[in-house]
């Protein structure tokens, strides 16, 4: 057996396979070969670490060393520099100014993070089942097995103030102790893994980088429960996951783990995969619950609850993933810990995927309670490209967005929940001040709408005229009443719809009316889209101070709409204009501006155009 | 299509013996449909029969399952799925040009397959890489951050060959 010096733990999440760390991978085998330190280096390829802007990432123990952005062509010099001389290589390292960021903890990005269900994600081989038995694994179920009894697991959970992190924010061990107490046989555990919001990669990272703490945090809920089966339900569009689970299932069973009188104890499990097909409905508890009966995946009116009647009408949990990621961490080190994180009615960390016009964008763990500002500025580095703030958007389509004023709310479910948005699944998405907060609601709505089941008549048809509403607004053509109705229309939607879908669809829509009803306000009645977003509201000139006349915007226009000469400098005739923004594209001297406003209106009234420069 | 036909009874070989293998399973519909689509690259109406009738199902019952979930497709695919992410972050970013260019590059809208059967394009809502966007994904392969024609036009020319 080798002997290892050093290990290389190179980041395989998504972000960062896209990125290229797989080919690195090959360059470093290939380097390490040639230097014959084959033997004493070790490449362990792990789950995601979290500042995917900066990927290919890597970390070097005993070190410590992160390094970022790799690319094949580097690895020469970084084998030859770090493993063969020694010496840390300083030009890929994260730096601050002038100084070289050495170590993990001092980087900003991890600074104000606490891993709770991330804690081995980035860290450990996620298709090792040892290497996460080395850092703890399974022996919360081992304790809870042979220690407790279910009603003590229970009261864990209860104590630790665990709250549902998939959006809802239901108190985790109250469902655990609705199932507990369901009569019914056999009962069974569903982790919900059908994470559909857009913007959303939470799960997804937990269930590729940590696999064995989800199906742990599994069993711990079987046991605690009393169910006898689980099934992971996981989006098609996650394979990497689905092969992550399946392997962990099976190497468990071949450690004994699952299966039959686990550790010697009475208790038995076992665990399958299902696999979504592409339906955003399905993440809701009742559907997803069809979905795995093999069923069209529509909802059913609660009560009748799951914990009661659930899977093949049986008492049924079901809980996310990341809800099922924070178990076993909360068995080893105790329920105090876990509820001396966050703040009074929000315990314990929270995941959220940052991402939009923010400098680090990527995966974060941070203790709830935590500002905005903090999580934005701070974690994330704040905007990219010296863009500017506009709005924040959290808990995708059943969120909403925030503004600038609500930067130093702190991040739990009542607050947000009071503003009009939601924690959610933790999908973060910052947008700068060129995105039309309009064609932002119109954007989730038409979500919303295309991923209704069409059970209810509030869901299918009020989101399809509210979508209709909007849309006409992006166009130019609102009428007077339209906010109002758009108002009404929400409420009611909100108010009567048969699940969480409809329940919440409505909020991208009334939390932009109700921080941007200026925008709504001046497509409506200025007729002006001020970031030129809706091309119905807004136009394209050439500015003849800057144009060099090249004539390439009219060689590039479909509809010959640009003409002019070299003398002449070019125009572009509004009338024909299909604002495809070729020619704002190819202009090299960036004499094409894009202006808000209808063109008909700025040539009657040309001092129009300026109030928006 | 005849069922026992050449290489179409080829295929129902394939099939049933997927069929045989999880119809072990408890409601194993959803999971024999991805099989078979797997294997027929879309789920045609004389599938879904074969299906129903292998399980011991209503046609109504499957034809309402393929129908309801966007993953299943009853026309036939390219060989390659071009997914364009559309999710909030690549939205923020720019989903909108891919989808453009793309369309350009392969002469086709959004959900049509192209001439030679070697694409079909269309979009999914988030493929959780939104670090990456805009983000599209080709088979299981994900490409973040594509900002110009030519890297497109790279990408997909790997695919051609």
């Amino acid at each position: 057996m080798s002997i290892n010096r050093t290990d290389v733990l190179l980041c395989c999440g998504s972000g960062c396979v896209s990125a290229g760390s797989l080919k690195v991978k090959e360059k470093m085998v290939e380097q390490l070969a040639k230097h014959g330190l084959t033997d004493e280096i070790n490449i362990i390829e792990t789950g995601c670490m979290g500042p995917c802007d900066y990927g290919p990432v890597m970390m070097v123990y005993p070190e410590g060393v992160f390094y970022k952005k790799v690319t094949p062509e580097d690895v020469p010099e970084l084998v030859e520099e770090h493993f063969v001389k020694g010496r840390p290589l300083h030009r890929l390292m994260i730096q601050e100014g002038n100084k070289v960021i050495a170590n993990k903890e001092d980087i900003p990005f991890y600074k104000k993070q606490v891993k709770v269900a991330l804690e081995n994600c980035g860290y450990i081989n996620p298709e090792k089942i040892e290497e996460y038995i080395a850092v703890g694994g399974y022996e919360a179920l081992g304790v809870a097995l042979t220690e407790k009894t279910p009603q003590d697991a229970i009261d864990v959970i209860k104590n630790s103030g665990l709250r549902g992190r998939g959006g809802g924010g239901f108190p985790t061990g109250l469902k655990w102790q609705f199932v507990h107490d369901a009569e019914g046989s056999p009962k069974y555990v569903v982790c919900n893994g059908d994470e559909g919001d857009p913007g959303a990669f939470m799960d997804r990272s937990l269930l590729e980088g940590d696999p064995h703490r989800v199906l742990e945090g599994m069993m711990l809920a079987g046991y605690a429960t009393g169910a006898s089966e689980g099934f992971f339900y996981i989006r098609a569009e996650y394979p990497l996951a689905i092969r992550r689970i399946r392997n962990a299932i099976k190497q468990a069973r071949e450690y004994g783990l699952i299966g039959k009188n686990i550790m010697g104890t009475e208790f038995c499990f076992d665990a399958e995969v299902r696999t979504g097909a592409g339906a955003f409905v399905c993440g809701e508890e009742t559907a997803l619950i069809k979905s795995i009966e093999g069923r069209r995946g529509q909802p059913i009116p609660k009560p009748p609850f799951p914990a009661n009647r659930g899977l093949r009408e049986n008492p049924t949990l079901v809980n996310n993933v990341e809800t099922l990621g924070n178990i076993p961490t909360i068995f080893r080190k105790g329920a105090e810990w876990f509820a001396g994180m966050g703040i009074e009615t929000s315990r314990g960390t929270k995941v959220f995927a940052l991402t939009g016009d923010v400098k680090n964008t990527g995966l974060v763990e941070v203790p709830m309670g935590i500002t905005l500002r903090e999580l934005i500025y701070d974690v994330g580095g704040g905007m990219a490209d010296g863009k500017k703030f506009k709005a924040v958007q959290l808990g995708g389509p059943s969120g909403g967005c925030l503004t600038e004023q609500h930067l130093d709310c702190s991040i739990d479910y009542e607050t947000l929940k009071n503003l009009g948005a939601m924690v959610g699944s933790g999908g973060v998405i910052v947008m700068a001040d060129n995105n039309c907060m309009v064609n932002v609601a119109k954007f989730f709505l038409e979500f919303s709408m295309e991923e209704s089941c069409g059970k209810c008549t509030p869901c299918r048809v009020g989101l399809k005229m509210m979508h209709t509403i909007l849309d006409r607004i992006c166009q130019g053509k609102g009428q007077e009443g339209d906010v109002e109705e758009l108002e009404r229309l929400g409420e009611t939607i909100k108010q009567t719809s048969l699940c969480g879908l409809g329940q919440t669809a409505p909020n991208p829509v009334l939390s932009t009316l109700r921080y941007f009803r200026h925008e709504y306000e001046e497509h409506l009645e200025k007729k002006s889209c001020s970031t030129c977003t809706c091309l119905n509201l807004m136009h394209f000139e050439i500015d003849k101070e800057k144009c060099i006349g090249c004539s390439l915007c009219a060689r590039k226009c479909p509809v010959s709409c640009i003409t002019g000469s070299r003398e002449e400098k070019f125009t572009i005739a509004q009338d024909p204009c299909v604002k495809c923004g070729n020619c704002f594209e190819v202009c090299p001297v960036k004499a094409v501006q894009k202006l808000p406003g209808m063109a008909e209106l700025t040539a009657v009234n040309s001092s129009f155009s300026s109030l928006y420069e | 299509m005849g069922v026992t036909a050449g290489k179409d009874g080829l295929l129902y070989k394939r099939l049933k013996e997927v069929i045989d293998e999880k119809k072990n399973l408890q409601d194993p519909l959803i999971e024999v449909l991805r099989e078979a689509q797997d294997i027929f690259g879309f789920l045609p109406i004389e599938v879904q029969e074969f299906v129903a009738s292998e399980l011991g199902l209503p046609i109504a019952e499957v034809y309402g399952v393929v129908t309801f979930y966007n993953f299943f497709s009853m026309v036939p695919q390219g060989k390659h799925i071009i997914n364009v992410c559309t999710g909030t972050a690549c939205y923020v970013k720019g989903a909108d040009r891919i989808i453009k260019m793309m369309e350009e590059e392969l002469g086709v809208k959004l959900g049509e397959t192209t001439k030679d059967n070697l694409f079909t394009l269309s979009s999914v809502r988030c493929v959780g890489a939104c670090s990456l966007a805009p983000v599209f994904v080709i088979g299981e392969d994900t490409y973040g951050r594509v900002d110009s024609r030519t890297k497109l036009v790279a990408i997909l020319d790997k695919y051609r060959q």
